[in-house]
């Protein structure tokens, strides 16, 4: 175990770690947060950052000045800070994941010659699998960002993770893959075959499963694995380096959510199991935070004393606007309406972001943008707001 | 030839992009359709426990319980395997850790497609055996919603012969069938919501034979002001007069009308993402609003509110 120093800002935690990755349920602004973080680091802290993204939205790529985000590292160009009114201390890039193509890249690695690569490529499970099969895209991911931070080219990587039915799913995805091949059933699967096929199909497993399945399909299957079996050992080896990776002190958690009741209930479980994994959660970023003075008591107070005093009010200010009176009491009402059904919501989200336990990680509110980023000076107001400074 | 009702159809997938209240809306519809008489099954694909929560019951499982008139029930695609092979082969499998179970929960990861089937599969047979009038699937999340409905395609392509193929076969005509299958997509009047929208509508039209039965639009601000009312408040929160009414309340009355200017704000970029959406979508399809609930809790009283405000969307 590790003991690490618990830092209290954004900042300290830009300029310690080099992997940072943000992770939570989704929907909540997790890509723009990870862009913002990436890009801040780049203008205020220094260095060479990275921001690997998985949303391949026009917007991002927009928003950073490149034209499109590929598989390939592209660089911001510095005129993009610039143009936003920043010099920046460091450069930034960004890239996107591909599942599809970072296989490609994988097995060309591992593979032994060119026959077992044409022979994996070739196969009509391997489309699949890399295509549909959901924890390969976890897989590959971390595996990307294992090689990404092996190349030392970067200071720091922020890595938006994918949108996954089970926010776990990436964590465990280079333990599992690593199960996954090195496994006795898989071992067991492929021997027979090998030896023959008859060998098999006396199995009572292999009997049920091609009654259900057919004969040829398990035949793929079977085929695909022996082919990827050369292999193995570079996937195990792999997995367990990325999962070391993820524990080292170098790099942390950025849980991302909102107050809402469903996401929140989805990143309190997630805090929890990195917790228990020994993870550091470096912070918890709250997305879409009402104003502050929905919640306070002495505002609230002030919104009951505006409502009691509208007769006033209007008597005061009807012939200023030159309208009837009756039509501006209408409008008081229902300001004040709207101040209450806000303080409703504001008041259940700050009692639910009290009640969220994080252990002593660091909360980040970020307030309610209400207009939607599209360029750097968005993604920079957004993350100086999230290391507490002013532009 | 009219198009059939959403609420007549056996079997509805609701789905949308993480974080728009694709399992309330789930939720909400079971209990519309509860409240109509008819006997609804709610299944949650992936079983996170917010369509549970939805109804304030804990430990849902595979096999239905019932709560505020709707049965609920986790998808579990190894209790989907196990109730298959009792069915079809007679071949009883008990225990969570028989070897047969566990050697196809392997291949299940390891050959894509198969959970998929087991889910489509479970839920094709409950509509075949009219266990349920309608069932109501909270399933996965726009990105993986595809790959769930075409799964008996993405069978078919890889199997070429066995008992899973040929079931794969009346599974696609009930899922083909718009008089008793449909897609109910929900989004929030925001910008990728909206876009996510309308990608998910052109994959599922391009990749899928499952019918569009419509959008639901969630979390829609209901429009407070007239186009004068809201002149008005323009002028009002000039800071000439905005000097006026702190005088009066004796504090700083900017802090009561942001609410009102929050709410204005959200409304009108609201209002043209709903117009991207409308423009985008084909005029067919159905598109139902619900309203921003300003409550206190979720839950069954939330969820209550959303079967309301869906009836008169419907009416």
């Amino acid at each position: 175990m590790t003991a690490r120093t618990k830092l209290d800002s954004l900042e300290s935690l830009l300029s310690t770690r080099e992997v940072i990755i943000a992770c939570g349920p989704g929907g909540v602004g997790k890509t723009t947060t990870a862009a913002a973080v990436a890009a801040v680091a780049a203008a205020n802290v220094g260095g060479n950052v990275l921001v690997v993204t998985v949303d391949p939205a026009k917007r991002l790529a927009d928003a950073l000045g490149i034209k499109g985000i590929g598989n390939k590292v592209k660089k911001v160009p510095k005129s993009v800070f610039t143009d936003a009114g920043v010099e920046p201390r460091g450069t930034l890039s960004a890239a996107m994941l591909d599942t599809k193509e970072s296989w490609d890249a994988l097995i060309d690695q591992h593979a032994p010659d060119e026959e077992t690569k044409a022979k994996i490529l070739a196969n009509p499970l391997y489309q699949n699998i890399t295509g549909r099969f959901i924890q390969s895209h976890d897989y590959i991911a971390m595996e990307r960002l294992y090689d990404l931070h092996a190349s030392g080219k970067w200071d720091l990587i922020v890595v938006d993770t994918p949108p996954t039915r089970n926010a776990l799913d990436f964590l465990d995805a280079p333990e599992r893959m690593a199960d996954f091949f090195s496994s006795r059933l898989l071992r067991w699967l492929i021997t027979p075959s090998r030896s023959s096929l008859v060998g098999l199909a006396t199995r009572p497993f292999t009997q049920i499963a091609d009654r259900i399945l057919g004969t040829q399909f398990l035949a793929d299957i079977t085929e695909f694995f022996l082919s990827l079996e050369s292999m193995y050992g570079g996937f195990v080896e792999r997995a367990n380096a990325v999962q070391q990776l993820l524990g080292d002190e170098r790099t942390s958690f950025l849980i991302v959510s909102t107050s809402e009741t469903v996401p929140l209930r989805e990143a309190e479980f997630f805090a929890e199991e990195l917790a228990k994994r020994n993870l550091d959660i470096g912070a918890v970023v709250m997305n879409k935070v009402l104003p502050t003075s929905l919640s306070n008591p002495a505002v609230n107070d002030l919104a009951q004393e505006f409502i009691d005093q509208r007769e006033v009010i209007s008597d005061h200010l009807s012939h200023l606007l030159k309208t009837d009176g009756a039509r501006l009491r209408r409008v008081l009402t229902i300001i004040s309406e709207s101040f209450d059904d806000f303080a409703v919501v504001a008041r259940r989200e700050a009692l639910s972001r009290d009640r969220f336990s994080r252990g002593d990680a660091a909360l980040i509110p970020i307030p309610f943008f209400d207009h939607d980023i599209h360029d750097m000076a968005g993604l920079l107001e957004l993350g100086h707001s999230m290391m507490g400074r002013k532009n | 030839m009219g198009v059939t009702p959403l609420t007549d159809r056996a079997l509805l997938f609701v789905t949308g992009k993480g974080g728009v209240g694709k399992t309330t809306i789930a939720a909400g519809l079971a209990r519309l359709l509860a409240n109509q008489g008819k006997k609804v099954l709610a299944c949650e694909i992936d079983a996170k426990g917010d369509l549970a929560a939805a109804f304030e019951v804990s430990d849902v499982g595979f096999q239905p319980v019932q709560a505020a008139g709707v049965w609920l029930m986790n998808m579990d695609t190894e209790a989907s395997l196990r109730e298959y092979l009792r069915i079809n082969l007679k071949i009883p499998i008990v225990g969570r850790i028989s070897p047969v179970a566990k050697a196809f929960d392997f291949v299940a990861t390891a050959a894509p497609g198969v959970k998929e089937i087991l889910t489509i599969g479970k839920l094709c047979y409950e509509v075949r055996e009219q266990h349920y009038d309608t069932i109501v699937v909270d399933s996965s999340a726009s990105g993986h919603i595809v790959g769930l409905l075409a799964a008996p395609q993405a069978i078919q392509s890889l199997v070429k012969v066995g008992l899973i193929r040929s079931q794969t076969d009346w599974m696609s005509e009930i899922l083909s069938d718009p008089a008793q299958s449909g897609l109910v997509v929900v989004t929030t009047p925001e910008e990728m919501p909206v876009s996510e929208t309308l990608d998910l509508a052109k994959r599922v039209a391009d990749e899928t034979t499952v019918d569009l039965a419509s959008v639901i639009v969630n979390r829609v601000l209901p429009e407070r002001f007239t186009p004068t009312d809201e002149e008005l408040f323009l002028q009002l929160s000039s800071e000439k007069n905005i000097a006026v009414m702190n005088k009066i309340v004796d504090g700083d009355i900017q802090e009561v009308l942001g609410a009102a200017q929050l709410a204005t704000t959200l409304r009108r970029n609201g209002t043209q993402h709903l117009e991207t959406l409308r423009h985008g979508l084909s005029s067919s399809t159905p598109i139902l609003l619900v309203p921003y609930l300003f409550s206190r809790t979720d839950g069954l009283r939330t969820t209550s509110q959303v079967a309301e405000h869906l009836a008169e969307e419907l009416e």
